[in-house]
């Protein structure tokens, strides 16, 4: 018997990123406009935040600043949780998340089989009340290490690096690139690595337009802006209500069999508008995690989609 | 004249409309036209004559910062969403 040559992995962390771009013609407008999907799902836990999760911990290790063993704590609303969970799980670090009081069963679920503690915080306040408990624990004990996924240039680094550098080494051409907004890190360092081979690319957001049951904020000083995301290097910024991104997955699983997760449906839905503008060339969305989280939620078969979905932060 | 929807942390401003109708060709007379009739929302939604760093504006359903800012044009039955900065990104 002849030995194999190539490695097997020893981790789940060494198949972070390199994920599947596919083609998604029965989606498209028009067949001068191609449109690709960077299928992110498809990362070992599950959601794009295993590429930040990973970076973000070989940044503090590397630093020196991670000790061995040190317990870390994180707001998140479920997918960097789970994603850190999964990669401090693997290399021996406990974990706690700050994770708003209404997010979805499995996401919770999820959480505590990687092994994460959670902790909540107020479900009115949305992802910025888990930031604020967040840092005021972390403030409270410094024995705690906070990778703090909104200010950690790891974050948009892992994009420029992987995601980014993945789209270009595999298209000759992109125009326009689609990602959620959240924590910025996609767009900002994606973007940033498209613009090098692709100096005219379009960077664009989808925004989510939160149910007012998750703007339970005092007052617009208690707004929050990631200090990563920069919004002048964005071209465009479009808010997606829940039904639309509703409306965007299913129409990407009827037409194309990929089952996504809510923020997935937002960017095909402003894909497709994105799509409609152009006369021909080519629109790669970011999809960041699949439909299997989402399962449990009543808006897959709601008669009224925005009542189903008003009372959760769902990306 | 457009119609500008109003975000839960700014209601109490506008005696609790969670919708309200203003006018002016541009986003900033739009908003300008607002802060008459309910003066306390000028501290809210302006700092040294720009936009305030956590309110976003939305005109058709896009950020008016990746537009032309207060200086977006408005039309007669446009819509407007105010919205405080949210932290998103699961």
């Amino acid at each position: 018997m002849e030995a194999r040559t190539t490695a097997l992995p020893t981790s789940l962390l060494d198949l972070v990123g390199s994920t599947p771009l596919v083609e998604l013609p029965r989606l498209s407008p028009k067949p001068t406009v191609r449109l690709y999907a960077k299928l992110e799902g498809q990362n070992p836990s599950g959601s794009i935040k295993d590429r930040v999760a990973k970076a973000m911990l070989d940044a503090a290790e590397s630093s020196g600043e991670l000790e061995p063993g040190r317990r870390l704590l994180e707001p998140t609303s479920g997918n960097t949780g789970i994603a850190l969970a999964l990669t401090a799980r693997l290399r021996g670090y406990p974990l706690t998340c700050v994770v708003p009081a209404n997010v979805t069963a499995e996401r919770r679920k999820l959480l505590r089989l990687y092994g994460a503690e959670i902790v909540e915080s107020p479900g009115e306040e949305g992802s910025n009340g888990a930031v604020r408990l967040a840092l005021e624990l972390a403030e409270r004990d410094p024995s705690i290490f906070m990778p703090f996924q909104y200010a950690n240039q790891a974050n948009p680094r892992a994009h420029y690096e992987g995601t980014g550098a993945e789209i270009a080494a595999a298209l000759d051409r992109v125009d326009v690139l689609v990602a959620g907004l959240g924590t910025g890190g996609t767009l900002m360092g994606a973007g940033e690595r498209l613009r090098e081979s692709f100096p005219d690319v379009v960077v664009a957001a989808a925004e989510p337009l939160p149910g007012d049951e998750v703007m339970g904020l005092r007052s617009l000083d208690d707004g929050y802006v990631p200090p990563i995301l920069d919004v002048s290097k964005l071209d465009r910024k479009l808010l997606v209500s829940n039904a639309d991104a509703v409306s965007g997955l299913k129409l990407l699983l009827e037409r194309e069999g990929v089952l996504g997760g809510v923020s997935s449906g937002a960017v095909v839905h402003a894909a497709l508008r994105l799509a409609e503008e152009l006369d021909e060339g080519v629109v790669v969305c970011v999809l960041a995690d699949g439909g299997w989280k989402y399962l449990s939620a009543d808006f897959w078969d709601a008669t009224d989609v925005e009542a189903s979905m008003g009372r959760s932060v769902w990306w | 004249m457009a119609a500008v929807r109003i975000p839960p942390t700014l209601r109490a401003e506008v005696g609790g409309a969670r919708e309200l109708e203003a006018d002016g060709a541009t986003v900033a007379e739009v908003i300008d036209d607002l802060i008459e009739r309910y003066p306390p929302l000028a501290s809210q939604l302006l700092q040294d004559g720009e936009l305030a760093p956590f309110v976003n504006v939305y005109l058709g359903g896009e950020d008016v910062r990746t537009r032309d800012g207060l200086e977006t044009e408005v039309r007669d039955g446009d819509q407007l969403i105010l919205l405080p900065a949210m932290a998103g990104g699961s």
